[in-house]
């Protein structure tokens, strides 16, 4: 029942978040581009990309946390963990992917850079666990070991896909973005973040939720058919 | 010392059964050299390619050769099941792990054998002007590769759907190793002097991947390999 308590206070903050972000989003200022122009009006788009971005980021860590449990214990719980986590790495990457380039052909005039770390970065991670995705579905009998040891080389990856890229030279704002931020806009951009953070929390716990349904489902199957009660 | 021998008694295991069989490496080579005359006649104009193009040409076709003796090398381990009673040894089983490591590792220096001067000759790259340097490369990134292949072909020696897994798993994981490979290959490549502070730069990349992979490999090799 704590759990519900919880729940509803979450949905409360989410439907808040959903008026209050946008139209502080909007009343913010237009920061100066390099040239010392305002920068086009889709920068708006900022405070959907970082925030999307982190969640997926957020969540890889998450999967790789999971899957060391499903590995080293053989925990259904830690598998669970892994699998909402991983799912929602694809979908907060997906939304990424796609913020990205169309702000990018705005400000930049190109739709995608391969030498910044970041895009790349965030391709590679994108396309690991979409092929986490595609193990779980197409595995058989003994795939959730293969896809959390995949995740887990996932997880690692990204410091060295970082790193390799990173001597590309990079386009891409640096991590000082933030701090560099008009007064004005920092508000808006901090209670963004939270707002995602709150529902990738959400979901997150409604897909954890639903697996360990799942899986409950399965056992009591398992053992029904133990019991000779039903036959499939 | 125990350790060691137990995986030096599996590698000069794999390389008897190759002696007597010959069939991954010859099938590696034969297919790296078949992938470099598509290359050549899709990249190929009157005698010239994109410059740099040799690099990615030579670490695309290690890949995919790279990952067709991974196949291979594994699949012997379904017929009568030998995986098992390796697993039954009174061996630790990372020593498993490596000896089928260096096995492959050799399986793909034959291979390189072959396709690098192929490559100089087909695109008409310096590539042996600087041997040592070409070999180190070569050497750090086949063990970032086989390091990585070697876990999850391991891993899904018993899986029905291996052959489809095993590139769709692979891929996304080794693409650093491809990217320093590359790069640091065209930085050997540029003229007349090699760029050897880029040569260095992914050099290290590819000593930190080698041993995060290693590291990681042997860790869940157990778990992942030995079912339940």
């Amino acid at each position: 029942m704590k759990r519900d308590g919880l729940f509803g206070i979450a949905i409360a903050l989410l439907a808040v978040a959903f008026v209050l972000v946008p139209s502080w989003i909007l009343a913010a200022p237009l920061p100066l581009n390099p040239n010392g122009l305002p920068m086009a009006y889709a920068q708006k788009i900022f405070y959907f990309h970082v925030a999307v971005a982190w969640c997926a980021f957020l969540s890889v860590f998450v999967c790789a946390g999971g899957s060391v449990f499903q590995l080293a214990k053989r925990s259904p719980r830690g598998d669970a963990v892994a699998i909402a986590a991983a799912e929602l790495v694809v979908v907060f990457g997906l939304c990424t992917l796609v913020t990205g380039p169309l702000w990018a052909r705005k400000e930049w005039g190109v739709w995608w850079v391969w030498k910044d770390v970041r895009l790349v970065t965030m391709l590679i991670l994108w396309i690991t666990f979409l092929a986490y995705l595609f193990v779980r579905r197409y595995g058989g009998p003994g795939s959730e070991q293969l896809a959390s040891g995949l995740a887990l080389f996932g997880a690692v990856n990204v410091p060295i896909v970082y790193l390799s890229v990173f001597f590309w030279r990079t386009q891409h704002p640096q991590g000082k973005v933030v701090g560099s931020l008009d007064p004005a806009m920092r508000a808006p951009f901090w209670l963004s973040l939270a707002a995602f953070s709150i529902l990738y929390g959400v979901l997150f716990f409604l897909r954890l939720h639903l697996e360990r349904q799942r899986q409950r489902l399965a056992e009591a199957q398992l053992a029904a058919q133990d019991a000779g009660l039903v036959r499939w | 010392m125990k350790f060691v021998r137990s995986v030096l008694a599996i590698t000069a295991k794999e390389l008897r059964i190759e002696l007597r069989t010959r069939e991954v490496v010859v099938a590696m080579a034969f297919f790296a050299a078949l992938v470099l005359l598509l290359f050549a006649f899709a990249l190929v104009h009157e005698g010239r390619t994109a410059p740099d193009a040799a690099a990615g040409i030579l670490w695309i076709v290690i890949a995919l050769a790279g990952t067709l003796g991974l196949s291979r090398a594994f699949d012997r381990e379904r017929e009568g099941n030998p995986l098992a009673a390796l697993l039954l040894a009174p061996i630790d089983r990372p020593a498993i792990y490596v000896g089928k490591l260096l096995a492959m590792l050799i399986f793909l220096a034959l291979t390189e054998l072959v396709t690098v001067p192929l490559v100089a000759l087909l695109f008409d790259a310096p590539l042996l002007a600087h041997p040592i340097q070409l070999i180190a490369l070569l050497a750090l990134g086949s063990i970032g590769f086989a390091a990585t292949g070697s876990l999850f072909a391991g891993a899904l020696v018993r899986n029905r759907a291996r052959h489809l897994l095993l590139g769709i798993l692979l891929y996304p994981l080794v693409l650093p190793v491809l990217m320093a490979g590359v790069r640091g290959t065209q930085a050997l490549l540029v003229l007349p002097e090699p760029d050897l502070l880029v040569l260095g730069t992914w050099t290290r990349i590819l000593v930190l991947f080698d041993v995060a992979m290693v590291t990681l490999s042997l860790w869940v090799f157990e778990p992942l390999v030995v079912a339940e």
